[in-house]
């Protein structure tokens, strides 16, 4: 049953996720919030694990979440269930690729969807920020800011603002980061 | 020789699945390498097209690749064979990492480690969303959608696809260009 339900679940990620990528990620927490299977805490380690590792984002997710879930069936299954509309759509649509790609209509639908695939992203990357940067159940600015994180955060984005490193590399230096200074697991 | 053309398929969507990290446009140079200048499967121009429709589709856009230049080849045991060849590294990398991490995600390190990374995620997100940002800043109306689409999934908890759905629904109503007359 839990492995019907993966792949499913992975089938409408990968026909509702438009844009690619990031834009699996807020299907991700959907998925967390329904089913538990995953914490949200696990889905930022795993977008670390999918960003330092070969192969697109959204397989390297489904992968990972279906193998926490049910081992290597599960994420064979998660991966398949990910990239079958994939193969049923650009199937169809490769004959007659001009047509639909020059259409109002398509046009005008996707037109629509993407800044909605950019807030779900933004409503994920909100997700990440407050795990990394807050305690929960704390009150007052002082004790409810992590604040060795929050400088952390703040020099990482600069560089990265900066210098386009590859992400593998920022992903290292929080992890030595985090063991010497300690940061604190909740 | 048929199995040959598969395993040729195959294995070169392997080594880009292999060699390209993050997926999406980083794969172009190796795409043209591989598949444009070695196989000569398709031309610039094609590749330029399945990337432009990957905008218009829904996939990864190395997925969406896969299975055009299989299928153009092959048909569909060409598109399988194709798409099989570019997942399997990150099947087999992560499914292997995955394995690893369950048996040491107790270590106090290895946890501590993962608090900062958390933090580098954070800020690659933030970096990739304000590039994402941009493109709906100047119109009014992705701007409503992009800030709809936030505030239902941050407060309400709204499941992505009814959200996605109404977005096109929207898009197809709302930003039709008229035809120039």
């Amino acid at each position: 049953m839990i492995h019907l339900q993966l792949f499913w679940e992975f089938f409408k990620t990968g026909l509702f996720g438009v844009g690619g990528g990031l834009a699996t990620i807020p299907f991700i927490y959907a998925i967390s919030d329904s089913f538990g299977w995953i914490s949200h805490a696990q889905i930022a380690d795993m977008i670390a694990v999918a960003e330092s590792t070969p192969g697109p984002i959204g397989i390297n997710v489904a992968t990972y979440t279906g193998f926490h879930v049910a081992g290597i069936l599960g994420s064979a299954l998660a991966t398949l269930g990910f990239v079958l509309p994939s193969i049923v759509i650009i199937s169809v649509l490769s004959r007659f690729m001009k047509k639909f790609k020059e259409s109002d209509a398509v046009t005008s639908v996707f037109a629509g969807l993407r800044p909605a695939a950019t807030g779900l992203i933004a409503a994920a990357a909100f997700s990440v920020i407050k795990l990394g940067l807050f305690n929960p159940g704390h009150q007052g600015i002082v004790d409810i800011l992590k604040w060795k994180e929050l400088i952390l955060f703040v020099v990482l984005f600069v560089l990265i603002r900066g210098f386009k490193w590859h992400p593998v590399l920022y992903i290292a230096v929080a992890g030595v980061i985090g063991v010497v200074c300690n940061f604190q697991v909740h | 020789m048929i199995v040959r053309r598969y395993l040729e398929l195959f294995w070169s969507f392997f080594k880009i699945g292999a060699f390209t990290f993050g997926g999406g446009y980083t794969m172009l140079p190796l795409i043209q390498k591989e598949i444009v200048n070695k196989r000569k499967w398709a031309t610039e121009e094609e590749v330029i097209d399945v990337f432009a429709l990957s905008q218009v589709a829904p996939g990864a856009i190395a997925v969406n690749f896969s299975v055009y230049t299989g299928h153009s080849m092959l048909g569909i045991p060409g598109a399988l064979a194709a798409v099989f060849g570019m997942v399997l590294p990150s099947f087999l990398v992560i499914s292997i990492i995955a394995a690893f991490l369950a048996n040491f995600a107790d270590l106090p390190a290895v946890q501590h480690a993962f608090a900062g990374i958390r933090v580098a995620v954070g800020a690659l997100i933030l970096d990739a969303l304000i590039r994402l940002l941009r493109g709906v800043f100047n119109k009014p109306i992705p701007l409503v959608i992009c800030i709809i689409a936030f505030l239902a999934s941050v407060i309400f908890r709204t499941s992505p696809i009814p959200l996605v759905l109404a977005a096109g629904l929207a898009g197809f109503f709302l930003l039709r260009k008229r035809k120039a007359s």
